[in-house]
């Protein structure tokens, strides 16, 4: 997907000759360089409807490339490691907001490939507990104006998410969740089968289902975003101000200095110093902390989604089963947008068990039996980094000048901006957001957990 | 899915017939230890991309629980073994 947009853009590359004649031969060589090499960047088309018009015009034939190629500089002020939505952010806000632009965000594959562009896209903030309703509620105030701070249409979409109650157990936990949300101004509320019924047809009421609903908690202001777009959204805002966005590099262990503070990170291109680092990796957080000696209360699971052949617009909102585990919505490209479950055992192997899909299918069908023939296109796993709390670690580390960010299991998309956004100022000032404060890897140790269990028991 | 060995029934077997039970060889500490070593044996876990020690439960046949070696990096078990055995070492293992 990324690889189409740069093709596409490969003709018409706004580099002046000789900067590209120097990258190409760097390239060819791949050596390592100094600062000053491969400063120039190319000069990004602003989008506006007026744009457009030009564009249209002239036959499309002026767009940029969204953000250049780099090849890593021997030192940085901030090293963040993973190119998803959070390390993206992160080097957004720190360049936008910190005015700290000498930072390299660097993936062992491409920018966006990770959970980023695999999840299901539900943006939702009714969580249980006072610190996550701040930071999740956070995170929605920032998706309602992110395309106009990143000049990049994310598709931020408020449809609705409705959480169906299938047993009276539900049903107390969906009002409780409900209230606990008023009390902090997040917006949620029940409505009775018959109003879920009119705000999404689709849905199977009857009382003979084998599951029937009772009733759903609904929050309006939830809805979706298109993935990739938030990915390429930071990633050209990052690139334009100066940030180096590093793919196809794994990076293979974190080094600390003989003061215990971090030096720097391994890779495939070589050694990097780096000032900070800060690690947004998702599920293979552990494995890197590893290797600076952090052991961290983390398990990684294959998590899946899949979608459907594309049809007309069919299902307004978003509807979400944590009885019947499935979860769906429509792209606007038409697709059914279906989220699975985790499997039961921990995995790197990016791909999980069919039996879940099935299922998964068999729940939706259950819900929704018009789609009951409806033809399944693709299908995919994710791995997700999972906490014992099911909230997530986001601050400081034992480690002087390492901070992570990870632990957002199944429901992590929702929070890129917010997260993000923290993220930055706890790596820019070295002290945690009063948002981001309580998610700390200590409360491990006190006992002070955050447990979201009930509200993210259902990925998402 | 996977398939699994039982070393109780001597049967390769689908998935669908156990639980997972997560990482084999945790001990619990006594409970006069530090709130560090308490945090570990609690929370902390190898979580490793390779040979991983586990538990499992023939749920729906013995309903035993014993000890599977599984790759995480192709999910494919590499041995099992009776609950109580210790870890068997495996070719290419370095300790
Ligand atoms: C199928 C599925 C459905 C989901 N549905 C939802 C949903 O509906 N709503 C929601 O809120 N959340 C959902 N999630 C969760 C969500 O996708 C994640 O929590 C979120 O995208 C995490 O973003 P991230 O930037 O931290 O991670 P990622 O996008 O995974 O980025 C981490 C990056 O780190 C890189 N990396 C890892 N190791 C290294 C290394 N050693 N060196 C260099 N780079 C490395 C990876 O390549 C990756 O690109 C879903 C997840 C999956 C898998
Ligand atoms: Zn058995």
């Amino acid at each position: 997907m990324v690889s189409q947009i740069d093709d596409a853009a490969d003709a018409f590359i706004l580099y002046d000759a000789a900067a590209l004649a120097q990258w190409s031969s760097l390239a060819r060589r791949s050596v390592r360089h100094g600062p000053t090499a491969l400063t120039a960047r190319a000069v990004m088309t602003h989008f506006s409807a007026l744009e457009l018009l030009k564009s249209a015009v002239t036959g499309d034939k002026h767009w940029t490339k969204q953000w250049p190629e780099a090849e890593p500089k021997e030192e940085y002020d901030v090293v963040i490691v993973g190119a998803g939505g959070h390390g993206l952010g992160a080097a957004h806000y720190l360049a936008k907001e910190h005015g700290i632009t000498n930072v390299a965000v660097i993936d062992k594959g491409w920018l966006g490939g990770g959970n980023t562009g695999r999840n299901t896209t539900i943006i939702r903030s009714n969580y249980l507990y006072d610190e996550s309703a701040r930071l999740y509620d956070h995170a929605v105030d920032l998706w309602e104006g992110l395309s106009q701070d990143l000049n990049y249409n994310v598709m931020f979409s408020r449809r609705g998410v409705m959480m169906l109650a299938h047993t009276v157990h539900d049903v107390q936990s969906f009002k409780r969740h409900i209230h606990s949300n008023r009390l902090n101004g997040v917006d949620n509320r029940w409505v009775s089968k018959e109003e879920a019924k009119a705000i999404c047809p689709p849905l199977n009421i009857r009382a003979d289902a084998r599951y029937p609903v009772l009733g759903a908690a609904w929050q309006g202001r939830a809805g979706t975003a298109r993935h990739d777009a938030v990915a390429w959204g930071y990633a050209r805002s990052a690139s334009s101000r100066g940030v180096d966005i590093i793919q196809n590099c794994p990076v293979t262990a974190i080094r600390r200095g003989p003061d215990g503070a971090v030096s720097g990170v391994e890779t495939a291109k070589g050694f990097i110093r780096a000032r900070k680092v800060a690690v947004s990796a998702a599920g293979h957080t552990s494995v890197l902390m590893d290797t600076a000696g952090v052991r961290m209360p983390l398990e990684s699971y294959p998590l899946q989604a899949l979608v459907s052949e594309p049809v007309k617009p069919v299902f307004p909102c978003v509807v979400m089963s944590n009885t019947v585990h499935a979860y769906i919505s429509q792209s606007d490209k038409g697709e059914l947008v279906i989220g699975s479950g985790t499997d039961q055992y921990t995995s790197y192997s990016q791909r999980g068990g069919m039996a879940l899909i099935e299922h998964t299918l068999a729940a939706i069908v259950e819900m929704f039996p018009q789609f009951s023939r409806m033809r399944m296109l693709r299908l995919w796993g994710g791995i997700v980094d999972v906490t014992p709390d099911r909230s997530p670690i986001l601050g400081k580390t034992p480690v002087p000048n390492l901070y992570v960010n990870c632990g957002w299991g199944t429901g992590g998309f929702k929070a890129t901006p917010g997260s993000a956004h923290v993220f930055a100022h706890t790596i820019a000032t070295g002290e945690p957001h009063a948002i981001n404060a309580p998610f700390t890897l200590e409360r491990f140790t006190t006992g002070r957990l955050i447990d979201e269990a009930a509200a993210a028991a259902v990925a998402h | 899915m996977i398939l699994i060995h039982c070393p109780y029934c001597d049967e390769t077997l689908p998935e669908a017939e156990f639980t997972y039970a997560g990482e084999a060889h945790v001990v619990r500490p006594d409970p006069s230890v530090s709130d560090e070593t308490w945090r570990d044996f609690l929370y902390i876990r190898s979580n490793p991309k390779g040979p991983h020690a586990e538990r499992w439960r023939h749920a729906h046949g013995c309903g035993r629980y014993f000890n599977a070696i599984r790759d995480t990096v192709s999910d494919r078990v590499l041995t099992t073994y009776k609950a109580g055995e210790s870890k068997p070492v495996l070719p290419g293992d370095v300790k």
